[in-house]
Formats: structure tokens, C-alpha cells, sequence
């Protein structure tokens, strides 16, 4: 395609991007590998020694990490359920025929935009507040005693939050996704006999299911993630209920001040992660040519 | 698709979606009305109707000296965003128009820096900032926020400079451009809607982090993500305040969000979806 | 000024080799044709001399310079791209002057030469606006006026008519020419289509593989094709090739004829046949031929022919019209 000119300039230019993103990916994760294997306290920085498997042994151990797994898979396929079921839904909605198209959507994605300890505030006080919030108002007026989410179901009003936020996202790639879907073959599927539920069955789905593929991929990386939320709303607690890997390592880092536990920690997190990036770098490495 | 459909169905459907849209819309809408209520009549019960008070606006400033982190937030989002694109830029022409059997590989290794998680880098970077004295830093945060969203600016440009059709930069080039009025005079005009969908993207992300923002500032670095959640108990502000702090929050990132629709599913899902 | 020599040119990608190595030359102000089917190289061989690609051994000589491995934009050439390749956010009349403004031409000078390519080329209305509300036509005649202003010492031209419409491109082909026999500068063009090179070229290049099957005027390839392939591919409709007997007859492994050649009989002739399909065109008649040996041919007949489907009908090659062919499929001369 280029001369070697032009070739060797490529490469001059090439080279800030990825010297950075190398350096950016190797040293500090270098740093966390080796700072596992230490008993590091930033409280006691002289007791530092080496530590062996110790952190991650004690990580395992605790009863906290295995909660916070479970709270972490938790949170994550539960938003994921809401959003993408919740997205093809409305999704569907919104490409029928209907008056103000365009302000519809833009409602339906503006949560996205909401920054997440705004939106987590925002519902902790507007919305599910024991005494002043809507749900509260809304439980009143029923004649029932209203809900305290952050007390009684702290992990499910976290996942409300979350899908809030996360919902425009989905409905926003499936409504994409949706509406390249070819009209004539719709038609034709009409002309075989095909009733609205197979033409959603056999049509629409497989149409989606790349996109679909790309919504829980994606969000499952962020949602592994989730920290701003938890941070203004319940702080993990009460107890560990509320408490996902991701704050379970902060708790460890900046308020335990315990720098080989954290680091065990992350590279628990990195392993985790890794699973979901590798599907998601096969679905996105197929549609680069 | 568009097919001739009764007004009756249509009016059926638009009640559903707009019910639906509304009630996703809802919160926000609340907190915009509660910014222009009193603070009494802020936790008075469910009122729809404000009280077209701006009081809350201007205690949130004066008490809480507003201005700051929010210039912070326009800083870090636009510093990063500049230093990325500076970045990005010469990298993403590189691969999209002298690409060489290791360019896919380059750009799937990239993506896959967005996704390691950054709790498990929290150690060491909080480290490193504490030592060099980067924490509580414009400059540190700006850095991070651009190391944080490049893959996505180098990918989003390459899929934009993909689509400039490599003729038009050789017929520049036979007609004696050197590679400087190659970039400037040919590739930048074409690209300029490109660069701006992923300007628009990357002010969005760089705005609304706040896992970076809330552990490495404390006051003077401290953007609206870090200023917001540290108001985490509502003794620090009342109903009105916070949601007059959250609407101005929200309300520059929520515009650009509007106008950046289409680009934004592209940019978010690194290409996979058009 | 505008004389090109090709000494021993190789252009390898990775390990497939896709021009082995080819001599050529030519001389000032001619009008040379690469022609060939797809992926025979000649578009590569274009993009070689113009500099967009490195030869990987080789020379190449621009007016006794050797230009090998000088840039695009010192070689003095201009080229005419498949898509035309125009700035789509310039207006016509600064796409036209790009290549003056590159060379820092003074403005009024500049734009002398833009009004006059533009007169030339029928544009002067059209310069204020931006390709995109242009037609098929007029996008390649600002190609043609970008390269024209430069006066460059020769025009390359890259399948430059493949993206029109057949009745655009005939007129188009015209124009072209009477450009080249206007401004008698050299041009070198590319195209798979054999009626171009043709009814335009001055010395036509036959390319397969990479590899020059054979030089010469159009003349030249119709009348004395080099081998099977050249003279399969110069003539339209193609040349019929006949094996076994009626090659042996003439002493050839095979022979070819051109459907123009055949002399044609409802009743007698040396090779019978039944016609399939006969396409009656009014100022020429297209058979498609069944022989009794199972070849199909296509002969022509000018003007109206009166036959139809199924009918018997018996063939003559013309005398001093039948080219001969070996087994390698050279020709005998």
C-alpha cells in the first residue's frame, strides 16, 4: 500500500500511542504482582517482608472475598438481566411508529450521561429515601409502610441504580442493531406466513445477537467495576452485603492501608476480568476487517 | 420498514413509549425540579411544581465554592482529551493508512488496556502518585484520564480514517503535498466530523469518571465526580443544594450527549456496532 | 520531455512476486496502454512509476533521470485515479489548483492556468462547486484538469473511465484523446477493457501475470498476435480457437479466427455447424455456432443476415486470415 517512506513514518508515528499504553500496562501491574507476594503495610512500612502465597491464601480465606464474589456475580448478572431484557424491550417500543421519536429517545438514553456518584445521590435521597424519597411518598399514599432500601435490600437497590444507568446503553446498541434490520426481509417473512412472534423469534433475535453480544460483554467489564455507587450509597455495608470485589480492594487499599492484600486482590480482579475481555476481544477482533 | 399504520395503533404505541420514557427520564427530571424548590419545600412531600427558587443555586456556590471543581472538571476533560488526540492522532493514521500484518494485533492489545480493571492497578498508581507528588493534581489526573480513554480515542479515529479512501491521499501525495499539507490540508478536513464525534465521546468519559477522581484528588484537583461523592450523607447538603449541584453536574455532559448519539454507540462499542 | 524507460522492474509483495521483471519503453508524447485482466499487474506497474509503491529491484528512468527511488510528488508526473480521488471538501476550482499550490505557485498565476484548464475542459461553470454535486462525467474531467495545470511531463491514468456509464465512457475515451493529440504530452493508461486500448493508444502493453505478453500498435496485436492469449484477448468478440483436425489441416496445433473472418454459406464450407443463438443487431449479425467437432464459435456477419435458431449453416475461414499456434500456444509464424 506504501512506499518505505511512508512505512517508517508510520512506525515514528505509531510508536507514542504504543510506548504509552505499554508503559501504562506493564509497569503497574508489574508493581501490584510484585507488592502480592509482600507484607506490605502502609501503617508499618518498615514490617515490609516478603509474604509468599500469604496474601492471596488470606484473601481466599476470608469470608468477606466469598461474599463479595457472590455479590459481585450477583450485581452483575442482575443488571445485566434488566438491561438487556428491559433494552430489547423498549428498544422494540421506540422503533414503532411513533409521535416525538426523538424525544423519546433522548429521555430514554439521558441516564447515561448522569455521572455515577450523581446518580447514585440522586436516588439514595430523591427516590428511595426512607422518609422524604418517592418510593416512600409513592408507599404512603398506597397506605403501606414505606421500604429503607440501603438497610433491607442494600444489593438489589444498588442493581436498581446500576441498571438505571446502564439501560439507555443497551436500549441505545439494540435500537441500532434493530434498525438495520433490512425491511424487505421482514416483508418476505410476512409473505411466508411468518406471525410476529416467529418473525421476532427468527428474525429480530438473530438480527440482535451480535449486538446483544457486544451490550453484556461490554457492560459486564464496567459492571465489573461498580464503585462510585456503593461508595455514596451503602459503603459496601451493612456489613459486607453490598460489598463487590472492586470495593472489597479499595477497603483493603486506602482504608486498611493494606498494600499486599490489595494487590492479591487485584490480581484476583485482573483474572476475572480477563475471562470476560477475551470473549469480548474475539466478538470485536471479527468485525475488524 | 416505515409502513402505513392506523393513527389508533400509532397513538397506542406512543402512549406506551413515551410512559416508558418518562418514567427512565424521571429521576433527572426530579432533581431538576428540586433544584429550583426552597429546601423546605424540598423534603415537603411529592410536588411536582417548583418553586422557581434559584436559592439553592447560589448557596451551592457560595457555600460550597461550586466554581472550582467544576473548572476542574472542564480542565481535566478537555486537557485529556487534547493530550490524548496529540497522542492519538499520528497512531491512528499510521494504522489506518500504512498498516502493516501487526496493525490488528496492535489495536486488539490497546482495547484490551481499557480492559484491565482499575481497582487492580489501585495500589501501585495511588503509590506512585503519593511519591512524585502527583496526588491532588491536575496535571497527575489529566494523564490518568487520558491513559484511561486513548485506546478508545486511537480506535474510534482509526474507524473513522479507515473510511477517508487511501486514493485521495496518494492523489495529494502525486500532486507534491509533502506528508505536513498531506495532514493538513487533506486528511484533517475530511476527518474533522470523525475527530469531533470522538472529542464529544471522550469529554463524556473523561467527565463522568469517578473511580480516578475520588482516589487520587482530595480539594484542590477534585472535579465534580469527586466533589459530588464526597456529599455521600445528606448533613453535608440538603435536597435543593445537591440537586442544584447535581443538575449543573449533569446538564453540559447530558447536551453533549444528545448531539453525540449515533457516534456513541460506534465509539462504545470500539466499532462492533455501526 | 516526458520519456519513460523500465529497466528490468521487480515488484515483489512478501514472497508473492507479482511483476517479475519487465523492459520498456517509452518515448515522448506517445500514448501507451497497459491492458490485461484483473490482477495482471499493470496497475501495479502504473503505481511503480508513479512512485506510490517501491520497485524491489530495478530502475526506472524519467527523462534520463533515474527517479527509482525518488518521492511521488518529484517524479513530475500526474495521475488520474479509478475514483478520482478529488478533495471532497475543496470546490472544484481549488481541487484543480491543489498541485499549484503545493508548488507554491504565485495566486494569479495560479489561477490563470486553473481558468484555462477548466475552458479546456468544459469546468468554468462548475468552479465553485464541491465534487459532491458533480456528475460521474464532470468528477473526472476536474481529475483530469488537477493533472492537467501541473503540465507535468507525462499523465498517468488509472482505469479512469471504469466507474462511468457505457454511453459516458465512449465520450469520455473521445475527449481524452483529442487531449492527448492537444497537448502531445506522454500518457500512460491502464484498463482492462481491450476496445480502450484499442481506440486510443499509440503503443499498446499486453500484461498477464506480470509478465509483457507482447508490444506493439493495435494493429499489430490484431494482426499479428504473439500468442493465444493476445490474440484472445485483442478483438471483440474474442477470437475462436479450433483444435484437432481442422488445426491439423493447416498444420498448427491450433488455429484461431476471428468471428469478422469467417466466410459464411447456408450450404456448403469446410466446417458445418447449427446456429444456437443469433443476436441481429441490424448494422451486424452475431451467430453462436455449434460445430459437428462440439467447438462453439461466434461468428459475424455484416448487416442483416437472415438465419435462426437450429438452422444448418457452414463456415470458411478467409483466406491469409487464420492464425497458427503450437502447443505452447506461441504463434507460428
Amino acid at each position: 500500500m506504501a512506499t518505505r517512506q511512508t512505512q517508517s513514518l508510520a512506525r515514528l508515528m505509531r510508536a507514542p500511542a504504543i510506548i504509552l499504553l505499554l508503559i501504562w500496562m506493564i509497569v503497574p501491574l508489574g508493581m501490584t504482582l510484585y507488592y502480592s507476594f509482600l507484607n506490605y503495610n502502609l501503617l508499618n512500612p518498615a514490617g515490609t517482608s516478603w509474604a509468599g502465597w500469604f496474601n492471596y491464601v488470606y484473601f481466599y480465606t476470608d469470608p468477606a472475598f466469598m461474599e463479595s464474589i457472590k455479590n459481585t456475580l450477583i450485581l452483575v448478572l442482575g443488571v445485566l438481566a434488566i438491561t438487556v431484557i428491559g433494552g430489547i424491550a423498549i428498544a422494540m417500543l421506540i422503533d414503532k411508529p411513533i409521535y416525538g421519536q426523538g424525544i423519546v429517545r433522548i429521555l430514554t438514553i439521558s441516564p447515561f450521561f448522569v455521572m455515577p456518584p450523581v446518580a447514585a445521590l440522586i436516588w439514595k435521597n430523591m427516590i428511595m429515601h426512607p422518609s422524604y424519597g418517592v418510593f416512600a411518598d409513592l408507599a404512603r399514599f398506597l397506605g403501606v409502610s414505606p421500604i429503607d432500601w440501603f438497610a433491607q435490600y442494600p444489593l438489589l437497590s444498588i442493581i436498581i441504580i446500576v441498571s438505571w444507568q446502564w439501560l439507555p446503553f443497551a436500549t441505545l446498541i439494540l435500537l441500532t442493531s434493530l434498525q438495520s434490520l433490512d425491511g424487505e426481509q421482514v416483508e418476505a417473512a410476512e409473505m411466508d406466513g411468518a406471525g410476529a412472534v416467529s418473525r421476532f423469534i427468527y428474525l429480530v433475535l438473530p438480527h440482535m445477537a451480535r449486538a446483544m453480544t457486544v451490550v453484556i460483554l461490554i457492560q459486564t467489564i464496567f459492571l465489573l467495576g461498580v464503585y462510585a455507587e456503593i461508595l455514596v450509597t451503602t459503603n459496601g455495608g451493612p456489613g459486607n452485603s453490598s460489598t463487590n470485589l472492586t470495593y472489597l480492594i479499595y477497603r483493603a487499599a486506602r482504608l486498611n492501608f493494606d498494600v499486599g492484600g490489595a494487590a492479591a486482590g487485584g490480581i484476583i480482579a485482573v483474572i476475572l476480568a480477563n475471562f470476560v475481555a477475551i470473549f469480548l476481544m474475539r466478538a470485536v477482533g471479527k468485525n475488524l476487517d | 420498514m416505515a409502513r402505513a399504520v392506523s393513527t389508533r395503533i400509532k397513538i397506542g404505541y406512543t402512549v406506551a413509549a413515551w410512559t416508558v420514557a418518562l418514567i427512565i427520564f424521571f429521576p433527572i427530571l426530579y432533581t431538576v425540579i428540586t433544584s429550583l424548590k426552597t429546601e423546605q419545600a424540598a423534603i415537603s412531600g411529592f410536588d411536582l411544581w417548583p418553586s422557581f427558587s434559584l436559592e439553592s443555586y447560589r448557596d451551592v456556590q457560595s457555600q460550597y465554592n461550586y466554581f472550582k471543581p467544576f473548572m476542574n472538571s472542564v480542565i481535566l476533560s478537555l486537557g485529556s482529551t487534547a493530550l490524548a488526540l496529540a497522542v492519538a492522532i499520528p497512531a491512528a493514521w499510521a494504522m489506518a493508512f500504512s498498516p502493516t500484518k501487526h496493525t490488528k494485533d496492535i489495536l486488539m492489545w490497546m482495547l484490551s488496556t481499557k480492559m484491565m480493571p482499575a481497582v487492580a492497578v489501585l495500589v501501585p498508581i495511588y503509590l506512585i502518585f503519593l511519591r512524585t507528588g502527583l496526588m491532588d493534581t491536575r496535571i497527575g489526573l489529566t494523564v490518568m484520564l487520558m491513559l484511561i480513554n486513548l485506546p478508545i480515542v486511537v480506535w474510534m479515529l482509526y474507524t473513522y480514517f479507515r473510511e477517508i479512501p487511501g486514493e485521495i491521499l496518494e492523489a495529494a501525495r502525486m500532486d507534491g503535498a509533502t506528508l505536513k499539507d498531506e495532514i493538513i490540508h487533506v486528511l484533517t478536513p475530511m476527518a474533522i466530523p470523525g475527530i469531533a464525534s470522538t472529542v464529544l465521546l471522550n469529554i463524556i468519559l473523561a467527565w463522568n469518571e469517578a473511580f480516578w477522581t475520588i482516589q487520587l484528588t482530595t480539594t484542590n484537583a477534585a472535579p465534580l465526580s469527586a466533589f459530588i461523592a464526597s456529599f455521600s450523607s445528606p448533613q453535608g447538603l440538603f435536597w435543593a443544594k445537591l440537586s442544584a449541584a447535581s443538575t449543573l453536574a449533569i446538564a453540559p455532559i447530558l447536551i453533549m450527549g444528545w448531539f453525540s448519539q449515533k457516534q456513541l454507540v460506534r465509539g462504545l462499542t470500539f466499532g462492533a456496532v455501526k | 520531455m516526458g520519456s519513460i524507460t523500465l529497466k528490468q522492474v521487480r515488484k515483489a509483495f512478501g514472497d508473492i512476486e507479482v511483476i517479475p521483471g519487465v523492459d520498456l519503453e517509452i518515448n515522448e508524447g506517445e500514448f501507451v496502454v497497459f491492458v490485461g485482466p484483473s490482477g495482471c499487474g499493470k496497475s501495479t506497474l502504473l503505481r511503480l512509476i508513479a512512485g506510490l509503491e517501491d520497485v524491489s529491484s530495478g530502475q526506472i528512468i524519467i527523462d534520463g533521470q533515474d527517479v527509482t527511488s525518488a518521492a511521488p510528488a518529484k517524479r513530475k508526473l500526474a495521475m488520474v485515479f479509478q475514483s478520482y480521488a478529488l478533495y471532497p471538501h475543496m470546490s472544484v476550482g481549488k481541487n484543480i489548483a491543489f498541485p499549484l499550490k503545493m508548488a507554491k505557485m504565485p495566486e494569479e498565476e495560479r489561477q490563470k492556468r486553473v481558468n484555462h484548464a477548466a475552458g479546456i475542459l468544459n469546468l468554468t461553470d462548475y468552479l465553485d462547486r464541491k465534487p459532491g454535486q458533480l456528475s460521474g462525467g464532470q468528477r473526472q474531467r476536474v481529475a483530469i484538469g488537477r493533472a492537467i495545470v501541473r503540465e507535468p511531463a507525462a499523465f498517468l491514468f488509472d482505469e479512469p473511465l471504469s466507474n462511468l456509464d457505457a454511453a459516458l465512457r465512449v465520450n469520455m475515451r473521445v475527449e481524452i484523446s483529442e487531449l492527448h493529440k492537444k497537448l502531445a504530452t506522454t500518457m500512460v493508461y491502464v484498463t482492462h477493457d481491450q476496445v480502450e486500448a484499442m481506440t486510443m493508444a499509440d503503443k499498446i502493453v499486453v500484461l498477464r501475470a506480470g509478465r509483457v505478453e507482447q508490444i506493439g500498435s493495435p494493429l499489430e496485436l490484431y494482426h499479428s498476435p504473439a500468442n493465444r492469449f493476445v490474440g484472445g484477448f485483442i478483438g471483440s468478440p474474442n477470437m475462436n480457437f479450433l483444435e484437432g483436425p481442422a488445426a491439423e489441416a493447416f498444420g498448427a496445433h491450433a488455429i484461431g479466427v476471428r468471428p469478422e473472418h469467417f466466410l459464411m454459406s447456408k450450404t456448403e464450407g469446410q466446417l458445418p455447424g447449427t446456429v444456437g443463438v443469433a443476436e441481429h443487431l441490424g448494422s451486424d449479425t452475431f451467430l453462436h455456432i455449434d460445430l459437428d467437432d462440439g467447438t462453439h464459435i461466434i461468428a459475424r456477419a455484416a448487416g442483416e443476415f437472415p438465419i435462426s435458431h437450429g438452422d444448418r449453416i457452414w463456415l470458411t475461414p478467409e483466406e491469409g486470415r487464420v492464425y497458427r499456434f503450437d502447443k505452447e500456444g506461441l504463434a507460428i509464424t
